[in-house]
């Protein structure tokens, strides 16, 4: 029997959509910060690239806040009983905004030729991958190599989206004079960029899903400052504003104003988690005790509560909340300073400075180095800051020049996807600050994560997690810190923006603006 | 005697100019060395802000870069292309960096050329009114609110000046360049700009009008000790005569130093104005771009705003030969 996924149902396990009928037209106004090197999503896949661009450019799947795959380019799909065969059928009807039909072939060309080549996330993924096929035009097979739990999870827009083959296929990718003026499938047509100032997106009249979008026209302003950002809310410049727009000390003031709603929803599928860095190649750190004592002293609550104005969850442990199969048995461990010194004295430390570098991404993250300071003051170990900019701070965790730093990763609402890749020893490589860059190398956690990720039973891959979870967070080779809560700001006449797993990258295809 | 000292001129601003030469391709080198010096590069940079990263991305994007040859071929090469007037290309923006400082240069100009006059003449005519009326209420009055403008941040009084006339009043639009999609032409888009051009001017222009009229109200009461001053003073002359003729036009040689000074800062932008007022001009850019670690963008903006200093240096000297014929003739 093949698994048939009942597609249409997922759309509507979906955050509350409002019960009243949508009304079409008006133009959203939007923050973008900071302001993305490009719209070619193919190319480009930065935060801001993806919530523009998210609306251009379609993926076959969207996933609702439980991350259940709804449909998006493909209408519906089968999972072989073996796990290794996935068949996806397309929408009927799709154009790309140039008018050029959309087809099973611009799948394939999009996964198998441009993504390989230009898409590190997705590269990952197609290591798993055997083969990508089109038996007609509306129908594309991947053949996997072996099972993979999580690949059904790697088609969103941000981490495969869909490109034009005819513009494509044959060229230099990186300098097709088409990346200017991306061309997509989704609700929303590029218009113009005036580059420093705005990006406006008009909607697509040809959309295959009839009646949508709602919105007209969709405004991004790139506003530089984040006081500024905050003011132009206020003053009524723009309507929305995506998580991270405004400082935290600015949201409680924001949305206190008149018809203004605040969600906390639309970043399941990202599941964001925040950390510090314990470097376990070389000095104290290198101590499970010491690390242990890390974090007992570190005082969480007080962190999320003071720095990130309550928002957020702290984690039990690498898994953040809503990333699929966290051991909901675990318990974060407490704060407690007197057991992080009994630990600090049996790791045999000799009061050596540890350098903190921490992630220069704004005053929250700045406080933050300052009060891990002070907490671990108060246990008795030293640390000195060292501050940099964001290039600095990559060459830092790139060239493993650290004791402690600060971090988030996405983790893609899968272990296999988002999480084994900071503690797995295969990912142990010089040069990049998003892989093991702690140096954290455990035989048995390796096999623990390749069980997970090779099977697609659930049964075995939470077995296989929940040991994985348990040797970690005893061996503690990073200090988490926070699930991070990523608030959206809107005014309420603003409907249905976030109403899938994904919020605003895709969200401006259910839209609309009461009148 | 007309053309002797036509010649004298020509050779000197000839020799000032191949001096001038030499100066900016020292600049260059220097800037170069300097840029490659700070920790991480654009690859780095990319990499992380795309969250995810490997080998083959990196590389791909260090040959893209060009950043796989050894410094001294990058070095050899940007100085060669920028001989031939090439500034190079910025693959962040996919641009060629001379177009995007074409893009962001009219904003610049707009915004600090205006600073720069408001400044000027506010800040001249502030400080002639409280050099005559000196200790007197005005005069007092005037240097109070110089030196508070002197010593005020330039993103404090930018944000209060948001917050007044922006939040609380609502008179002026709080950044921004135009009204975005309003689809205004001809006279009314011009207006809608001045608009928006207001606060980030005046909060630009503050500064510089302090000091120009703190050095003004100095320079005028010291020339005014002068035995010349006396003298057109007892030969019968009116007040405003002295003042205009004989007292401001030799105080204003500080001045046009300053003004010079200011000048040659014109085009380099203002990073923080642009930055609180989300204005697109070329200090945003060059600021971006450091962070991004765009080499080529950001050697680009500092040999563009390199070149402009040099050239407002050699019209300052100048203009001196115009207010003062003593320095002409020396």
């Amino acid at each position: 029997m093949k698994r048939i996924l009942a597609a249409v149902v997922a759309s509507f396990l979906a955050v509350a959509p409002s019960l009243a009928d949508p009304v079409a037209g008006g133009r959203a106004n939007v923050v973008i910060q900071p302001e993305p090197p490009s719209l070619m999503l193919g190319l480009v896949q930065n935060a801001p690239a993806q919530q523009v661009a998210g609306n251009i450019y379609e993926g076959l799947l969207r996933y609702d806040t439980k991350l259940n795959p709804m449909p998006s380019l493909a209408k519906s799909w089968e999972v072989s009983d073996d796990g290794l065969t996935y068949t996806f059928h397309l929408q009927s009807g799709v154009t790309w905004h140039d008018g050029q039909p959309f087809s099973a072939d611009d799948v394939v060309f999009s996964a198998d030729v441009f993504l390989r080549k230009t898409h590190p996330r997705f590269r990952a993924v197609l290591d798993h991958v055997e083969s990508i096929t089109a038996p007609d035009a509306g129908t594309v097979v991947f053949r996997l190599k072996s099972p993979f739990g999580p690949f059904l999870n790697s088609f969103e827009v941000g981490s495969m989206p869909i490109v034009p083959k005819h513009i494509y296929e044959g060229t230099d990718f990186a300098t097709n004079p088409a990346n200017n003026t991306p061309i997509g499938t989704g609700p929303f047509k590029f218009a113009e960029w005036v580059k420093g100032s705005y990006i406006k997106l008009v909607k697509n009249p040809d959309y295959w899903d009839q009646g949508k979008p709602y919105l007209d026209e969709v405004y991004w302003h790139v506003i530089p400052d984040a006081a500024s950002r905050a003011v132009a809310y206020e003053t009524g410049q723009v309507d929305i504003l995506p998580a991270g727009s405004i400082e935290n000390f600015d949201i409680d003031r924001v949305k206190a104003l008149p018809n203004t709603c605040i969600t906390q929803s639309g970043w399941e599928f990202f599941g964001p988690q925040s950390w510090v860095w314990l470097n376990n190649r070389q000095g104290p750190t290198a101590s499970k005790e010491f690390r242990q004592a890390i974090l007992y002293a570190l005082d969480r609550e007080f962190i999320r509560d003071s720095l990130f104005n309550g928002l957020g969850q702290i984690p039990n442990g690498p898994f953040a909340g809503s990333t699929r199969y966290n051991d909901t048995d675990l318990k974060p461990w407490p704060y407690d300073p007197e057991k992080a010194k009994a630990l600090v004295k049996a790791s045999g430390y000799k009061g050596e400075v540890l350098k903190l570098v921490p992630m220069p991404y704004g005053e929250t993250w700045m406080r933050l180095a300052e009060v891990i300071k002070q907490n671990l003051a108060d246990v008795g170990i030293k640390v000195e800051i060292v501050s940099t900019d964001v290039a600095g701070w990559n060459q830092h965790l790139s060239d493993w020049d650290y004791d402690l730093s600060t971090t988030y990763l996405y983790q893609y609402g899968d272990p296999a996807l988002g999480v084994s890749r900071s503690y797995v020893s295969g990912n142990i490589k010089k040069g990049s600050p998003w892989n093991n860059v702690e140096g954290y190398s455990n035989p048995k956690v390796d096999a623990l994560f390749d069980t997970g990720a090779g099977t697609v039973d659930p049964a075995e891959r939470k077995a296989a997690y929940d040991a994985v979870q348990k040797i970690l967070v005893d061996e503690v080779p990073n200090a988490w810190l926070l699930d991070m809560g990523m608030p959206t700001i809107s005014r309420c006449s603003v409907k249905d923006l976030v109403t899938t797993g994904i919020g605003l990258n895709d969200g401006f295809k259910n839209a609309w603006i009461q009148k | 005697m007309r053309g002797t000292t036509f010649m004298k001129i020509a050779t000197r601003i000839a020799a000032r100019l191949a001096k001038a030469a030499v100066v900016l391709l020292a600049i260059l080198v220097l800037n170069f060395l300097l840029i490659h010096a700070a920790p991480g590069d654009p690859a780095v940079v990319m990499a992380g802000e795309a969250g995810a990263t490997d080998d083959v991305f990196l590389a791909q994007l260090r040959e893209k870069f060009g950043l796989d040859q050894p410094l001294y071929m990058q070095l050899g090469k940007y100085v060669w292309d920028v001989l031939h007037l090439d500034l190079g290309f910025s693959y962040r923006q996919q641009m060629p960096v001379f177009d995007l400082l074409m893009d962001r240069l009219p904003a610049t100009l707009l915004l600090t050329g205006s600073a720069f006059a408001v400044s000027l003449i506010l800040g001249v005519a502030a400080g002639v009114l409280a050099a005559s009326r000196v200790g007197k209420w005005s005069d007092t009055l005037i240097s109070t609110v110089a030196l508070l403008f002197y010593a005020t941040p330039l993103f404090w009084a930018a944000l209060m000046g948001v917050l007044l006339f922006s939040v609380v009043l609502g008179w002026l639009p709080p950044f921004g360049y135009e009204t975005v999609g309003s689809g205004f032409t001809g006279i009314r888009r011009a207006l809608d700009i001045a608009q928006h051009l207001a606060l980030p001017a005046l909060s630009l222009g503050l500064f510089f009008m302090a000091v120009y009229s703190r050095m003004t109200r100095a320079s005028m009461l010291e020339v005014a000790q002068l035995d010349f001053v006396k003298t057109a003073r007892a030969k019968g002359l009116s007040r405003a005569v002295i003042e205009r003729r004989h007292i401001l036009r030799n105080a204003l040689l500080p001045i046009v130093t300053l003004a010079g000074l200011q000048a040659g800062q014109l085009v380099g932008g203002a990073v923080l104005t642009e930055t609180v007022f989300a204005w697109p001009g070329i200090g945003r850019l060059m600021f971006e771009a450091l962070t991004q670690r765009d080499y080529n963008v950001l050697l680009g903006v500092f040999f563009v705003s390199a070149a402009m200093v040099i050239v407002f240096n050699l019209i300052t000297d100048l203009i001196y030969g115009i207010v003062d014929p003593r320095i002409r003739a020396q």
